[in-house]
Protein backbone atom coordinates (compact mmCIF):
# COMPACT_ATOMS: atom_id res chain seq x y z
CA UNK A 1 0.00 0.00 0.00
CA UNK A 2 1.21 2.97 -0.82
CA UNK A 3 1.71 5.52 2.13
CA UNK A 4 -0.46 8.54 2.70
CA UNK A 5 1.12 11.72 1.47
CA UNK A 6 3.38 13.62 3.75
CA UNK A 7 1.13 16.93 4.19
CA UNK A 8 -2.02 14.86 5.11
CA UNK A 9 0.45 12.72 7.69
CA UNK A 10 1.59 15.90 9.17
CA UNK A 11 -2.14 17.10 9.49
CA UNK A 12 -3.22 14.01 11.28
CA UNK A 13 -0.56 13.98 13.61
CA UNK A 14 -2.40 16.96 14.94
CA UNK A 15 -5.49 14.73 16.26
CA UNK A 16 -3.46 11.82 17.93
CA UNK A 17 -3.24 10.71 20.92
CA UNK A 18 -0.11 9.76 22.58
CA UNK A 19 -1.69 9.74 26.07
CA UNK A 20 -3.13 6.26 25.28
CA UNK A 21 -1.26 3.02 26.60
CA UNK A 22 0.25 0.79 24.18
CA UNK A 23 -1.96 -2.31 23.98
CA UNK A 24 -1.31 -5.39 21.58
CA UNK A 25 -3.82 -8.15 20.20
CA UNK A 26 -4.63 -10.17 22.92
CA UNK A 27 -5.11 -8.38 25.20
CA UNK A 28 -7.65 -7.58 27.42
CA UNK A 29 -8.49 -4.49 27.84
CA UNK A 30 -11.12 -1.70 30.08
CA UNK A 31 -12.55 0.85 27.03
CA UNK A 32 -13.95 4.15 29.13
CA UNK A 33 -15.98 5.89 26.36
CA UNK A 34 -17.68 8.91 27.20
CA UNK A 35 -21.31 8.23 25.68
CA UNK A 36 -23.86 10.96 25.37
CA UNK A 37 -27.74 10.88 26.81
CA UNK A 38 -29.69 13.74 25.60
CA UNK A 39 -27.60 16.82 27.60
CA UNK A 40 -26.13 14.33 29.97
CA UNK A 41 -22.24 12.38 29.22
CA UNK A 42 -21.51 9.51 31.28
CA UNK A 43 -18.04 7.26 30.78
CA UNK A 44 -19.33 3.65 30.51
CA UNK A 45 -16.73 1.23 30.41
CA UNK A 46 -16.43 -1.95 27.54
CA UNK A 47 -14.23 -4.70 29.45
CA UNK A 48 -12.89 -7.55 26.43
CA UNK A 49 -10.02 -8.94 24.23
CA UNK A 50 -8.96 -7.19 21.66
CA UNK A 51 -9.22 -8.65 18.08
CA UNK A 52 -8.02 -6.76 15.90
CA UNK A 53 -5.85 -3.49 15.53
CA UNK A 54 -6.04 -1.53 12.24
CA UNK A 55 -2.66 1.18 12.03
CA UNK A 56 -3.74 3.45 9.67
CA UNK A 57 -2.69 6.97 11.03
CA UNK A 58 -5.46 8.73 12.05
CA UNK A 59 -8.06 6.58 11.00
CA UNK A 60 -6.33 3.67 13.40
CA UNK A 61 -9.13 1.48 14.71
CA UNK A 62 -8.91 -1.31 17.47
CA UNK A 63 -11.91 -3.91 18.21
CA UNK A 64 -12.97 -5.27 21.24
CA UNK A 65 -14.78 -8.55 22.27
CA UNK A 66 -16.60 -9.49 24.84
CA UNK A 67 -18.94 -12.40 25.47
CA UNK A 68 -22.33 -10.99 27.45
CA UNK A 69 -25.16 -12.95 28.74
CA UNK A 70 -23.49 -15.91 26.16
CA UNK A 71 -23.99 -13.51 23.18
CA UNK A 72 -20.72 -12.52 21.76
CA UNK A 73 -20.59 -8.77 21.40
CA UNK A 74 -17.76 -6.60 19.13
CA UNK A 75 -17.01 -2.94 19.39
CA UNK A 76 -14.69 -0.89 16.99
CA UNK A 77 -13.38 2.09 18.59
CA UNK A 78 -11.51 4.57 16.25
CA UNK A 79 -8.19 4.82 18.69
CA UNK A 80 -7.69 8.50 18.36
CA UNK A 81 -11.60 9.57 19.31
CA UNK A 82 -11.80 12.31 21.71
CA UNK A 83 -14.32 10.37 23.39
CA UNK A 84 -12.12 7.03 25.10
CA UNK A 85 -11.47 8.62 28.03
CA UNK A 86 -9.04 5.87 29.04
CA UNK A 87 -7.75 2.42 28.03
CA UNK A 88 -7.02 -0.01 30.69
CA UNK A 89 -5.01 -2.75 30.07
CA UNK A 90 -6.02 -6.06 32.76
CA UNK A 91 -3.76 -8.65 30.99
CA UNK A 92 -1.28 -9.39 28.22
CA UNK A 93 -2.46 -12.16 26.22
CA UNK A 94 0.11 -14.41 24.07
CA UNK A 95 -1.36 -14.59 20.64
CA UNK A 96 -0.04 -16.03 17.11
CA UNK A 97 -1.60 -13.93 14.97
CA UNK A 98 -3.18 -10.43 14.27
CA UNK A 99 -6.36 -11.08 13.75
CA UNK A 100 -8.15 -13.00 16.52
CA UNK A 101 -11.51 -13.73 14.41
CA UNK A 102 -11.08 -17.59 15.25
CA UNK A 103 -12.51 -16.19 19.02
CA UNK A 104 -15.87 -16.42 17.42
CA UNK A 105 -16.44 -19.55 16.97
CA UNK A 106 -14.97 -21.20 20.31
CA UNK A 107 -16.98 -20.74 24.05
CA UNK A 108 -16.06 -21.01 27.18
CA UNK A 109 -12.91 -22.39 28.05
CA UNK A 110 -11.85 -22.79 24.67
CA UNK A 111 -11.88 -19.48 24.54
CA UNK A 112 -9.34 -18.40 27.15
CA UNK A 113 -6.01 -16.44 25.59
CA UNK A 114 -2.65 -17.06 27.55
CA UNK A 115 -1.62 -14.94 29.48
CA UNK A 116 1.87 -13.26 29.10
CA UNK A 117 2.55 -14.15 32.93
CA UNK A 118 1.84 -17.93 33.11
CA UNK A 119 4.40 -18.12 29.75
CA UNK B 1 -22.32 30.39 -15.23
CA UNK B 2 -20.73 30.05 -12.33
CA UNK B 3 -19.54 33.65 -11.23
CA UNK B 4 -17.95 32.07 -7.91
CA UNK B 5 -14.61 32.43 -7.40
CA UNK B 6 -11.94 29.44 -7.43
CA UNK B 7 -8.78 27.96 -7.26
CA UNK B 8 -6.85 25.19 -9.48
CA UNK B 9 -5.75 22.72 -6.55
CA UNK B 10 -3.68 19.34 -6.46
CA UNK B 11 -5.74 16.85 -4.91
CA UNK B 12 -3.26 15.14 -2.03
CA UNK B 13 -5.37 12.54 -0.46
CA UNK B 14 -8.14 11.56 1.99
CA UNK B 15 -8.35 11.27 5.86
CA UNK B 16 -10.65 12.30 8.89
CA UNK B 17 -10.87 14.72 10.94
CA UNK B 18 -12.43 14.37 14.41
CA UNK B 19 -14.58 17.20 15.69
CA UNK B 20 -15.42 18.30 19.14
CA UNK B 21 -18.37 15.88 20.08
CA UNK B 22 -15.98 13.17 18.71
CA UNK B 23 -17.99 12.44 15.88
CA UNK B 24 -15.66 11.71 12.43
CA UNK B 25 -15.66 13.42 9.27
CA UNK B 26 -13.93 12.36 5.77
CA UNK B 27 -12.25 14.70 4.60
CA UNK B 28 -10.11 15.11 1.28
CA UNK B 29 -6.82 17.45 1.25
CA UNK B 30 -6.88 19.91 -1.74
CA UNK B 31 -3.57 22.22 -1.40
CA UNK B 32 -3.14 25.24 -3.53
CA UNK B 33 -1.14 28.15 -4.04
CA UNK B 34 -2.80 30.57 -6.26
CA UNK B 35 -1.24 33.40 -7.93
CA UNK B 36 -3.23 36.03 -9.94
CA UNK B 37 -1.58 36.14 -13.43
CA UNK B 38 -3.81 38.40 -15.17
CA UNK B 39 -7.56 39.70 -15.54
CA UNK B 40 -10.27 39.87 -18.07
CA UNK B 41 -12.17 43.23 -18.22
CA UNK B 42 -15.17 44.22 -19.48
CA UNK B 43 -13.54 46.59 -21.45
CA UNK B 44 -11.41 45.13 -23.44
CA UNK B 45 -12.40 41.47 -23.13
CA UNK B 46 -15.96 41.37 -23.01
CA UNK B 47 -16.39 39.57 -19.47
CA UNK B 48 -14.23 39.74 -15.94
CA UNK B 49 -12.51 37.03 -14.84
CA UNK B 50 -8.77 36.51 -13.20
CA UNK B 51 -6.54 34.46 -14.48
CA UNK B 52 -5.17 31.72 -12.06
CA UNK B 53 -1.86 30.01 -12.48
CA UNK B 54 -0.42 27.72 -9.98
CA UNK B 55 2.65 25.51 -9.99
CA UNK B 56 6.13 26.54 -11.17
CA UNK B 57 7.39 26.01 -14.94
CA UNK B 58 11.54 26.16 -15.79
CA UNK B 59 12.12 28.69 -18.70
CA UNK B 60 13.27 26.08 -20.79
CA UNK B 61 9.73 24.20 -20.74
CA UNK B 62 7.81 27.70 -21.59
CA UNK B 63 6.73 28.22 -25.05
CA UNK B 64 7.86 31.45 -26.40
CA UNK B 65 4.39 33.46 -26.71
CA UNK B 66 3.73 31.75 -23.25
CA UNK B 67 7.20 33.59 -22.12
CA UNK B 68 6.19 36.50 -23.37
CA UNK B 69 2.78 36.89 -21.99
CA UNK B 70 4.36 36.04 -18.60
CA UNK B 71 7.07 38.32 -18.86
CA UNK B 72 4.29 41.37 -19.86
CA UNK B 73 2.59 40.58 -16.62
CA UNK B 74 5.50 39.81 -14.63
CA UNK B 75 4.90 36.89 -13.43
CA UNK B 76 6.95 33.82 -12.75
CA UNK B 77 6.03 30.97 -15.41
CA UNK B 78 3.25 28.65 -14.31
CA UNK B 79 2.55 24.89 -14.42
CA UNK B 80 -1.36 25.53 -14.83
CA UNK B 81 -3.29 28.52 -15.94
CA UNK B 82 -7.31 28.96 -15.84
CA UNK B 83 -9.90 31.79 -15.71
CA UNK B 84 -12.27 32.22 -13.67
CA UNK B 85 -14.84 34.44 -14.03
CA UNK B 86 -15.92 36.54 -11.23
CA UNK B 87 -17.25 40.11 -10.76
CA UNK B 88 -15.73 42.99 -11.46
CA UNK B 89 -15.65 44.28 -7.78
CA UNK B 90 -14.11 40.77 -6.68
CA UNK B 91 -11.91 41.45 -9.29
CA UNK B 92 -10.69 44.52 -8.34
CA UNK B 93 -9.44 43.29 -5.07
CA UNK B 94 -6.41 41.51 -6.31
CA UNK B 95 -3.62 42.69 -8.60
CA UNK B 96 -1.41 40.87 -10.68
CA UNK B 97 1.52 38.86 -9.53
CA UNK B 98 -0.68 38.58 -6.01
CA UNK B 99 -0.47 35.63 -4.42
CA UNK B 100 -4.49 34.26 -3.33
CA UNK B 101 -4.70 33.68 0.17
CA UNK B 102 -7.69 30.01 0.16
CA UNK B 103 -9.10 32.14 3.48
CA UNK B 104 -9.96 35.18 1.09
CA UNK B 105 -12.10 32.41 -1.46
CA UNK B 106 -13.55 29.91 0.74
CA UNK B 107 -14.65 29.38 4.88
CA UNK B 108 -15.55 26.65 6.91
CA UNK B 109 -19.29 25.17 6.05
CA UNK B 110 -19.20 26.72 2.65
CA UNK B 111 -21.08 25.21 -0.32
CA UNK B 112 -18.29 24.40 -3.37
CA UNK B 113 -17.97 22.57 -6.92
CA UNK B 114 -15.45 20.21 -7.30
CA UNK B 115 -14.27 19.31 -11.06
CA UNK B 116 -11.93 17.17 -11.69
CA UNK B 117 -10.95 13.80 -14.00
CA UNK B 118 -11.82 10.77 -12.62
CA UNK B 119 -9.29 7.54 -12.39
CA UNK B 120 -9.49 6.03 -15.89
CA UNK B 121 -10.83 2.36 -15.75
CA UNK B 122 -9.98 1.73 -19.30
CA UNK B 123 -12.63 0.04 -21.66
CA UNK B 124 -14.47 -1.87 -19.66
CA UNK B 125 -17.98 -3.64 -19.45
CA UNK B 126 -21.10 -3.36 -18.55
CA UNK B 127 -20.66 -4.85 -14.79
CA UNK B 128 -18.05 -2.18 -14.11
CA UNK B 129 -19.19 0.44 -16.32
CA UNK B 130 -23.04 0.89 -15.63
CA UNK B 131 -23.34 -1.61 -12.40
CA UNK B 132 -25.15 -3.91 -14.05
CA UNK B 133 -26.09 -7.50 -12.93
CA UNK B 134 -24.60 -9.37 -14.96
CA UNK B 135 -26.16 -13.15 -15.29
CA UNK B 136 -25.87 -15.81 -13.34
CA UNK B 137 -22.84 -18.15 -12.99
CA UNK B 138 -24.74 -21.41 -12.39
CA UNK B 139 -28.19 -22.28 -13.94
CA UNK B 140 -26.51 -23.78 -17.56
CA UNK B 141 -25.04 -20.57 -18.10
CA UNK B 142 -22.11 -20.60 -20.71
CA UNK B 143 -20.20 -17.76 -21.51
CA UNK B 144 -22.84 -15.04 -20.19
CA UNK B 145 -21.97 -14.36 -16.72
CA UNK B 146 -20.72 -10.80 -17.16
CA UNK B 147 -23.10 -9.57 -20.07
CA UNK B 148 -25.86 -6.97 -20.14
CA UNK B 149 -28.33 -9.30 -22.28
CA UNK B 150 -31.05 -7.16 -24.77
CA UNK B 151 -30.12 -4.57 -26.48
CA UNK B 152 -33.52 -3.92 -27.73
CA UNK B 153 -36.61 -5.05 -29.52
CA UNK B 154 -37.11 -6.80 -32.79
CA UNK B 155 -38.74 -4.90 -36.03
CA UNK B 156 -40.08 -1.72 -33.71
CA UNK B 157 -38.26 0.02 -33.74
CA UNK B 158 -35.59 -2.08 -35.84
CA UNK B 159 -32.37 -0.27 -34.28
CA UNK B 160 -31.20 0.27 -30.82
CA UNK B 161 -31.76 3.39 -28.81
CA UNK B 162 -29.41 6.39 -28.58
CA UNK B 163 -27.76 6.00 -25.13
CA UNK B 164 -27.74 2.44 -24.95
CA UNK B 165 -25.56 1.76 -22.30
CA UNK B 166 -23.04 -0.65 -23.33
CA UNK B 167 -19.27 -1.55 -22.84
CA UNK B 168 -16.60 0.98 -23.52
CA UNK B 169 -14.47 3.35 -21.89
CA UNK B 170 -14.58 4.42 -18.31
CA UNK B 171 -13.54 6.68 -16.46
CA UNK B 172 -11.01 9.18 -17.28
CA UNK B 173 -13.93 11.69 -17.70
CA UNK B 174 -13.98 15.34 -16.47
CA UNK B 175 -16.90 15.42 -13.78
CA UNK B 176 -18.17 17.82 -11.48
CA UNK B 177 -19.53 16.78 -8.26
CA UNK B 178 -21.94 19.66 -6.83
CA UNK B 179 -22.58 21.14 -2.99
CA UNK B 180 -19.78 19.38 -1.43
CA UNK B 181 -18.94 21.49 1.97
CA UNK B 182 -15.83 22.49 3.41
CA UNK B 183 -14.74 21.32 6.53
CA UNK B 184 -11.89 23.91 7.04
CA UNK B 185 -9.55 26.17 5.20
CA UNK B 186 -6.08 26.20 6.69
CA UNK B 187 -4.92 29.35 4.31
CA UNK B 188 -1.03 29.54 6.11
CA UNK B 189 -0.67 25.86 5.11
CA UNK B 190 -2.35 26.67 1.49
CA UNK B 191 -4.67 23.34 2.18
CA UNK B 192 -8.83 22.50 2.15
CA UNK B 193 -10.59 20.59 4.04
CA UNK B 194 -13.35 19.22 1.58
CA UNK B 195 -16.19 17.26 3.17
CA UNK B 196 -16.36 13.42 1.08
CA UNK B 197 -14.56 12.48 -1.40
CA UNK B 198 -14.00 14.16 -5.07
CA UNK B 199 -12.87 12.88 -8.65
CA UNK B 200 -9.45 11.96 -9.44
CA UNK B 201 -6.68 10.31 -8.06
CA UNK B 202 -4.34 11.42 -5.98
CA UNK B 203 -2.21 14.14 -7.15
CA UNK B 204 -4.63 14.50 -9.73
CA UNK B 205 -5.48 18.44 -10.59
CA UNK B 206 -9.23 19.65 -9.39
CA UNK B 207 -10.65 22.95 -9.88
CA UNK B 208 -12.87 23.97 -6.86
CA UNK B 209 -15.30 27.11 -6.58
CA UNK B 210 -18.12 28.01 -4.76
CA UNK B 211 -21.47 26.50 -5.54
CA UNK B 212 -23.36 27.36 -8.79
CA UNK B 213 -26.36 26.41 -7.68
CA UNK B 214 -26.64 28.05 -4.12
CA UNK B 215 -27.12 31.63 -2.95
CA UNK B 216 -23.87 34.02 -2.56
CA UNK B 217 -21.52 31.22 -3.78
CA UNK B 218 -22.64 28.56 -1.04
CA UNK B 219 -21.33 30.72 1.48
CA UNK B 220 -22.77 30.40 4.62
CA UNK B 221 -21.90 34.26 6.58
Amino acid sequence: MSGANPIVEALEKSSLRDDLPAFRVGDSVDVHYRIREGEKERVQVFSGVVIKRRRAGARSTFTVRKVSFNVGVERMFPLHSPRIDKIQIQSQGVVRRSRLFYLRELRGKAARIKDVKDR
Amino acid sequence: MNQNPGVIGTKLGMTQVFNEDGSVTPCTVVQSKPVVVGKRTQDKDGYDALIIGVGTKTAKHVKKPQAGFYKKQNVDPKALLREFRCPADFAAKFETGQEVKLDELFEAGQYIDVQGVSRGRGFSGVMRRHNFAGGTSSHGTHEYKRHGGSIGMNMTPGHVLKGQKMAGQCGNKRLSVLNLRIHQVIADQNLVLIRGGVPGAKNATVIVRGAVKKRNGGKVS
